[in-house]
């Protein structure tokens, strides 16, 4: 060994304890902002300690520098700007995004190894050498191809470019999305038998599947979807590391790719839908037609927002759940100032969060710290839950789904079993919307008709903003 | 390094994510999978490994460069959403504006 292999040894051993370090950080919250710039640390080091490798073996060409720092500027530059530019609400597509060219990275760098393959290192050929090299370069372009297209079209689908279209939602998607895994089985082993252009077929059809799989899934599940696609672009990155001869690739893949899968796993549970469900039972929307999702509301209360400031006026305790609808008309902030109101008055204000409001857990949580909600109110739906009883006022603000006491009550409903907030135990409910449209499960809320409720139809922030001059009018919140 | 040891290097790299995540509270899981994404654009050091053993040959440098191009945009944009979104929950409710 000599002395830039010993060297580079040392970076990536370094940088993999790095990683390691900061996904664990990742995972608690005090530790985690330092823990997010720690593992980009680790990965510039990564960097360093590459090129550092280079210079001091092979050298690397004028021509090679040129290329890297086009290419460099290009995706820094643009990453830079989206991450900084991109609304908070708009997350989860954004993460989708990156996520998706993760993959087309990965896709990429086997597709050049591929048709040209690398000097050096490959003289004496080897049957075997060769065969793991074409089995790895397959996997990265496989499961970078679907990485890319699934996490674009989950991305256009959260947006709302793109919408479900009718035959997704029968049996043919499953024949068709068979055929393309077959057609890259195929492409696999033609690829194996020395066939270089069948590389081709690989990329679309892999790039197809992407897409066929990906259209059925309905906006509720697009998180999962998200999340496992992360786990996919991790495999891609390590299937890339076997392709070029890289333990740091192989190692900080391996690790993106499993904790990945655990996080889908979390986020199965907080939504009560199997893995399984979510990749091949379509969106829940279309289940429910058929079932008791269908009904009619009988029993409707609407009332106007001087009701409901009278009502939260004279209120003790009052707990706020917030869901995405919240989000996307811009209302934490108005929230923030009416749920102030309420506090100089004396009145307890919580915030009860579901696992999965928002549209990806912990998003709902990221919103309201936006505008500025002390961390401390914000409640998880296990300790929020024995509350309800005891709270005169829940104001339910865009969340739908998460407050259906059908998922507890009603066995044949698609949403049986999934874990809600028991809103309609308190006293008093007030539920802000815009109409009577569904959530996203496309499923009727029995809550809606409970004789607690009160509907207070409008736009969330209009609503918030006429609530909190009725407060005014009141002398609430005015010491 | 032989492919047998690189097989280790995958099952320990597995072991130790699946390791790594054990309790995450939900209000981290959105930071946690955008961090994780930066991550995984890890395949940069693919990529650059790509271009500096091109030797000259210009379709496989442009691959290259375009590949190093959305890696990065993946690692930058990931690791700055992230702190976006984490210095949200670091800042303390007594200094707030």
């Amino acid at each position: 060994m000599n002395l830039p292999v010993i060297i580079k040894f040392i970076i990536d051993l370094l940088a993999v304890l790095l990683l390691a370090l900061g996904i664990k950080g990742l995972s608690k919250v005090k530790s985690a902002r330092d823990a997010n710039r720690l593992a980009a640390f680790a990965m510039s080091l990564s960097v360093v300690g590459l090129l550092s490798y280079y210079l001091g073996t092979s050298g690397i060409a004028i021509q090679s520098w040129i290329w890297i720092i086009i290419g460099s500027i290009i995706g820094s530059f643009f990453g830079a700007i989206l991450a900084k530019k991109v609304p908070m609400t708009s997350m989860p597509e954004t993460v989708a995004l990156f996520n998706g060219c993760g993959g087309m990275s990965s896709l990429l760098v086997a597709l050049g190894v591929a048709i040209f393959p690398i000097s050096g290192g490959q003289e004496n050929f080897d049957f075997f050498k060769s065969l793991i090299n074409e089995v790895s370069i397959s996997v990265s372009i496989f499961v970078g191809a679907i990485t890319f297209t699934g996490s674009i079209v989950a991305m256009a689908k959260l947006q709302g470019w793109l919408s479900t279209p009718g035959w997704t939602q029968s049996k043919v998607r499953h024949f068709v999305n068979i055929v393309f895994a077959v057609a890259s089985l195929i492409a696999f082993f033609d690829l194996i038998n020395g066939n270089t252009s069948s590389i081709w077929l690989l990329v679309i059809v892999s790039s197809l599947l992407g897409i066929g799989v990906t259209l059925p899934i309905g906006g509720a599940d697009m998180p999962v979807v998200i999340s496992l696609l992360n786990s996919y672009s991790g495999i891609a990155a390590a299937a890339a590391g076997f392709v070029v001869d890289s333990q740091l690739l192989i190692v900080a893949g391996a690790m993106v790719g499993a904790a990945g899968l655990i996080l889908t796993q979390v986020m199965c549970k907080g939504m009560n839908r199997s893995l399984v469900s979510v990749l091949f039972g379509g969106s829940l929307s279309a289940q429910s037609t058929a079932s008791s999702g269908s009904g009619e509301y009988t029993n409707i209360t609407s009332c106007s927002v001087e009701e409901c400031a009278l009502t939260l006026e004279a209120a003790n305790k009052v707990i706020i759940v917030p869901g995405y609808g919240l989000a996307v008309a811009q209302a934490q902030h108005t929230l923030r100032e009416v749920t102030k109101k309420l506090e100089q008055n004396g009145i307890e204000v919580v915030y009860a969060i579901h696992p999965v409001a928002g549209r990806m857990p912990g998003h709902m949580n990221v919103l309201l710290a936006e505008a500025d909600v002390p961390y401390e109110q914000l409640k998880e739906m296990d300790v929020v839950n024995p509350d309800f009883p005891a709270t005169d006022v829940v104001l339910v603000l865009g969340a739908n789904d998460v407050v259906n006491p059908q998922a507890k009550n009603d066995s044949s409903s698609p949403l049986y079993g999934m874990p809600v907030l028991d809103v309609q135990e308190a006293r008093t409910v007030f539920v802000i919307k815009r109409g009577m449209s569904a959530g996203y499960s496309g499923i009727k809320n029995d809550l809606f008709d409970l004789p607690n409720t009160s509907m207070v139809f409008g736009d969330a922030k209009k609503v918030l903003n006429d609530l909190i001059g009725e407060l005014k009018d009141l002398g609430v919140g005015e010491k | 390094m032989s492919f047998i040891s690189l097989l280790w290097v995958l099952l320990l790299g597995s072991l130790l994510g699946l390791e790594l995540i054990g309790k995450v509270p939900p209000t981290l899981h959105t930071p946690l999978m955008s961090g994780a994404n930066a991550i995984s654009g890890i395949t940069m050091l693919a990529a650059l490994t790509l271009i500096v053993k091109a030797e000259g040959n210009v379709p496989l440098l442009i691959i290259g460069s375009v590949s190093l191009g959305f890696a990065l945009f993946n690692v930058v944009g990931g690791f700055f959403v992230t702190d976006r979104m984490l210095a949200m929950f670091s800042r303390k409710p007594s200094n707030k504006k």
